[in-house]
């Protein structure tokens, strides 16, 4: 693919100019425009609200536009911009919030009406250290230079896609302005910004197999569901289930280098809750805030439904963006509903031939183009880098097989279904072991193996069966009454009471617990085996389980949040103390 | 819009005669110049005036949605004039202490609302940067919400309910008592297809503040024209965000009921021959309620707030009809209400388990409510959740084989509705008086069961075996005991036992 890196640099060629001829909500249909080819952008009314073309049918133009259009006229002037929906990437994406379309929200009036949408033209400086000479050979992927920004992660400027050859100029400017050029390669001018349009991939070198896990320091993940770098989750719940909550633990806690959240018609107040936790949660890599590793692309439920829609390729090419210059990149969004149901409003709107619930027949295959963005690559500079691709799901009624949960279900690796009940219980984060899977876990079994955690493997297969076993056991238990169940049955039923509430339940809110690592996950999922073995034995011994079950093991439950996130050890006193109690009482 | 070389001027553009009239749609041919989404003065030949909103414009034809509806409309006669602009509203203080139609119009004979500041009623979107996180609490004075579920300033929380259930005397004695320390404080009640029974009694109970110039009541009811409903949130959305942003104020709005407003949606949808998604609903349902909902919140550098309590009735009391459902995706919690969950006839009938308030965490605790109480609030519902498989299990297999400590449970969860849920409707408790209920509800249970609490807490608030009588509880002050049988009288004040 051939990205036209000079399109900053120059005056916009007007392809055309045509006029408006139909105004639906966000459709507009136009004529006179000649020269504009679908997905082109197209500036619309006298505001130029951007817009995007979808259709062009015997002159007559269909574009989705990204703003909204009350006020716009029938006669109404249309541009064409000649270029598809592009981003405009570069330093300064850290730690900053933009809109759908990547345009910064700060700064912007407090009221965005269409015409205040338009592109902030405050200028950044930047600082550029070339790491190239003139005369060396430039290769698309290349490193050019870096640029130092606030964040401490490098900003890596990389020689743009297609663009071969000698090095003819670097700058040595210590200042230089977003478009400015800092090299010429080929005859071509490089700025520290390019313009990368965002529905298509991004060109990379190879797919690479994905072989070690993305901690995510929630342990219903990491234990039971664990997620490779460079793989896939959705998350498909209803509301209130736990969705953003979870999400948010994965901006924080998860093992990135940058992550990428992309809120898609979802709540204000959520965001401006999760940027004021980013700012105060200090980063243990780079010591500085964790809002610094992270994008926000804002697009809430009450601003234009299109930009919904385009956002969620535009946080997909900012990821790719940071892959690109080797990095780990962790790309969510809260929620993929809302970008299909976009989907679905548009068209209806052009009189589409509705597919499933009204969908367009495109659902399915726009999902899986989406998800295979993901992956750990080899950059074109060869580099290694990867892109995570987790999505939350909000099926209506919560109904799981209505098409955007049961489509995105076939294309993802992991699957962290979230339950109603559980949620009601207050068993957070609530991930229904029943439903959800995970088609990682023997990679990263065998990750935790060669980092001498052998035990890994058997510890989450044994959780795994008990947690089937105890479900299967309940409903006999509402039969024939607990009394009714042989001591085995029974301590398995404790068991699986254990692992729910000493391992797999972890508040977002707690002190120690919010996070957990490896080595303390498993020491607590080891703890209640341990104590599950035990008790078994003392049953086996002669003793009634009845007794068995009234000893109070609530210190078993409680450690999680008693000893900090990095603490086995604690836990593991914790489970000799235990253990020994139990002893003491044969 | 607002560009600077506008090429078409904007005169006032008028049509007379239109090619279809039908359900609350127009069609006007012929038109030039007409702008999506802006408004129309609809003149029929009998000197009557209605309101209208461009849909569509497509070439020279205009959909125009008729706010009043298209009866005696004779297409031949009426007239069509395009203001050029959107549907604006006068924004101030004269709206309060008074009575409104859904379109802002005087219910209560006095003089229509004018001010030299006028606002679009759709508004904008706020910018998200521009919001502060909410975390001050409103006060109820009604037990169960505000310990279990605290209404915070900025929040959007609805009450999902279902036919035949006190709903509006819920939401109507949440407008009557809702209340923030030493701020200035404006309630703002929307009832959208109520009937005129219902409305008299939402009137009446807001009597004492409508007369303290603290209430704007905008009243539509069943037999008022249908498109009308979907204007009226946003009217009062509208005067809502002036008081709260402009003048600093914190404004709770009630909007009940809004599957009311959702039918109102859907109907006009089907006359446009839409592609009808769940039960008929248009698929943007969602993006329509959102930009009601989300209008609600802080935003940074304005003293005010805007909070909503949006009130509704699930059809056939199914939480995943798309009215209640759609909601629950943009609200921050719900309260729901169910006949069956406290058994009898306790009011307030909350479903605790199924009621969450998402922002009470910022919002209570040391500072803004007490230090403990976003913990015993959490002990309460976890023991509610056992205490209702404890009865689901008695219910299976009898309460023989229960324990000493299911037992307990079981009379944990009859003092919680007796003690702490049962409130008169017009009676408001203090914060105090409710926390020191829910501390009488958790002595229910022995001390080992209250491992939410902290033994600090335990120590100052818990006292094991105090027994609450029976009978009348609403009379019954938890901190001094006195029973019934004392002959004290009690207070209904918005701060009885301050
Ligand atoms: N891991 C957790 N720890 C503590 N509380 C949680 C956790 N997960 C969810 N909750 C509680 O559940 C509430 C709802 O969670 P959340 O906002 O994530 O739901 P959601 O699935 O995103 O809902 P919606 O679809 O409406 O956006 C939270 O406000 C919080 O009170
Ligand atoms: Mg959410």
């Amino acid at each position: 693919m051939t990205i036209r890196i000079t399109q900053a640099l120059t005056e916009d060629e007007q392809a055309g100019s045509g006029r408006v001829v139909r105004v639906n909500g966000p459709l507009v249909e136009m004529d006179g425009l000649d020269q504009v080819a679908v997905l082109d952008v197209v500036e619309v009314g006298h505001a130029g609200l951007a817009a995007e073309v979808v259709s062009v049918r015997r002159g007559l133009v269909t574009a989705q536009v990204y703003e909204y259009t009350g006020g716009l006229r029938v006669g109404d002037p249309a541009i064409g911009r000649g270029h598809p929906l592009s981003a405009r990437l570069g330093p300064g994406l850290l730690g900053g919030i933009f809109d759908g379309l990547l345009r910064p929200l700060a700064g912007r009036p407090r009221w965005l009406t269409p015409g205040s949408l338009q592109q902030s033209s405050e200028a950044k400086r930047w600082r550029f250290i070339p790491s190239m000479s003139p005369g060396s050979d430039a290769r698309p992927g290349d490193i050019l230079g870096t640029v130092p920004t606030p964040s401490g992660i490098d900003h890596r400027v990389l020689v743009p896609g297609g663009v071969t050859g000698r090095v003819e100029w670097v700058s040595g400017n210590d200042d230089v302005g977003e478009d400015e050029p800092v090299a010429i390669i080929d005859g071509r001018q490089v700025a520290v910004t390019e313009l990368r349009p965002v529905r298509a991939p991004g060109p990379m070198g190879t797919r690479l197999e994905l072989s070690e896990p993305l901690l995510t320091g929630q342990r219903v993940v990491d234990l039971l569901f664990p997620i490779a770098k460079g793989a896939t989750a959705a998350v498909p719940g209803g509301f209130g289930t736990g969705k953003t909550v979870l999400l948010q633990q994965l901006v924080k806690w998860c093992e990135a280098d940058v992550v990428v959240f992309v809120g898609c018609g979802e709540r204000g107040n959520e965001l401006v809750d999760a940027l004021a936790d980013l700012s105060e949660i200090e980063d243990p890599k780079t010591g500085r805030s964790l809002l610094e590793r992270t994008v926000v692309v804002a697009n809430t439920s009450n601003m234009p439904v299109m930009a919904r829609e385009a956002s969620i390729y535009t946080g997909m090419t900012v990821a790719e963006f940071y892959r690109d210059m080797g990095y780990d990149v962790v790309l969510l969004a809260d929620s993929t509903s809302r970008w299909a149901e976009a989907l679905r409003e548009f068209s209806s709107r052009s009189g589409e031939l509705p597919a499933e619930e009204g969908y367009p027949a495109g659902l399915a295959s726009a999902l899986a183009a989406f998800y295979e963005r993901a992956g750990r690559v080899t950059t074109l500079g060869g580099k290694e880098g990867s892109v995570t691709a987790i999505g939350a799901v909000s099926p209506p009624g919560g109904d799981m097989t209505e098409p955007v949960t049961a489509h995105t279900e076939r294309f993802v690796r992991c699957l962290w279904s979230l339950d109603r009940d559980l949620a009601y219980a207050r068993h957070y984060p609530a991930v229904t072991w029943r439903r959800s899977f995970s088609r990682d876990a023997q990679v990263v079994g065998a990750w935790h193996t060669s980092g001498g955690r052998p035990e890994w493997t058997r510890a989450r297969a044994r959780a795994i069966a008990l947690l089937a076993e105890a479900d299967r056991l309940t409903p006999m238990v509402e039969l024939v009454g607990l009394s009714g169940l042989p001591g085995r049955e029974r301590m398995v039923l404790l068991a699986g009471r254990l692992l729910r509430e000493a391992v797999l339940q972890q508040s977002a809110q707690s002190a120690n617990d919010a996070t957990c690592s490896p080595a303390k996950q498993l020491a607590l999922l080891e703890m209640v085996l341990a104590v599950f073995d035990q008790c078994l034995a003392l049953v086996e011994a002669g003793r009634p389980a009845s007794e068995v079950e009234e000893f109070d093991l609530s210190d078993v439950i409680r450690v999680r949040d008693e000893v900090g996130p990095d603490d086995a050890a604690g836990v593991e006193l914790r489970r000799d103390e235990v253990l020994a109690s139990l002893e003491n009482r044969v | 819009m607002t560009a600077e070389a506008e090429p078409v001027p904007l005169v006032h553009l008028e049509y007379r005669g239109v090619r279809e009239a039908e359900g609350p749609l127009i069609v006007v041919e012929g038109v030039e110049g007409v702008g999506f989404d802006e408004f129309a003065t609809v003149r029929l030949a009998s000197g009557e005036v209605r309101r209208g909103l461009v849909l569509e414009v497509h070439r020279d034809v205009a959909v125009v949605q008729v706010l009043q509806g298209t009866a005696g409309i004779d297409p031949a006669t009426v007239t069509v004039e395009f203001e050029g602009r959107p549907f604006g509203i006068p924004v101030g203080e004269g709206w309060l202490g008074r009575v409104w139609n859904g379109m802002g119009e005087p219910l209560d004979g006095g003089p229509p609302m004018l001010s030299s500041i006028t606002r679009p009623v759709a508004g904008s979107p706020l910018n998200p940067t521009d919001r502060d996180v909410p975390r001050d609490p409103i006060l109820t004075g009604i037990s169960v919400i505000d310990a279990l579920t605290t209404l915070v300033r900025g929040q959007k929380l609805p009450v999902f309910s279902s036919a035949g259930l006190p709903h509006f005397e819920l939401a109507a004695q949440i407008a009557a008592q809702a209340n923030v320390i030493d701020e200035p404080f404006k309630v703002v009640v929307v009832a959208m297809g109520l009937t005129h029974a219902d409305a008299a009694t939402m009137r009446d109970a807001l009597e004492a503040r409508a007369a303290a110039g603290e209430l704007a009541l905008f009243l539509d009811t069943a037999d008022d024209p249908v498109v009308q409903r979907i204007l009226a949130p946003r009217v009062a959305l509208t005067v809502a965000e002036h008081l709260a942003f402009d003048l600093g104020q914190h404004v709770l709005v009630v909007l009940a009921d809004m599957t009311s407003y959702c039918e109102a949606v859907r109907e006009v949808s089907a006359a446009r021959g839409e592609i009808p998604g769940r039960r008929a609903y248009p698929g943007y349902l969602y993006s329509d309620l959102a930009s009601l909902y989300e209008r609600c919140g802080r935003i940074r550098g304005s003293a005010g707030s805007v909070t909503l309590v949006p009130v509704l009735t699930m059809p056939a009391a199914d939480i995943t009809h798309p009215v209640p459902d759609l909601t629950g995706y943009i609200t921050e919690g719900q309260i729901v209400l169910s006949p069956d969950v406290l058994g009898g006839d306790v009011y307030p009938p909350v479903d605790v388990l199924g009621s969450l308030s998402r922002l009470m965490r910022k919002g209570t605790g040391e500072g803004r409510t007490r230090g403990d109480h976003p913990a015993i609030a959490a002990q309460l519902v976890a023991g509610l959740a056992r205490a209702r498989q404890t009865r689901d299990l008695a219910d299976l297999i009898g309460t023989a084989a229960l324990t000493d400590t299911d037992r307990r449970y079981l009379s944990f969860a009859d003092a919680f509705s007796s003690v702490l849920v049962a409130q008169g409707t017009a009676e408001s408790r203090s914060l105090e008086d409710t926390l020191a209920r829910a501390w009488l509800v958790a002595s229910e249970l022995p001390r080992r069961e209250l491992t939410m609490l902290s033994a600090a807490d335990i120590a100052t608030y818990y006292s094991e075996g105090k027994t609450y009588p029976a009978g009348d509880t609403t009379a019954f002050d938890p901190r001094t005991e006195r029973t019934p049988e004392d002959p004290v009288t009690e207070t209904d004040e918005r701060d009885g036992h301050g």
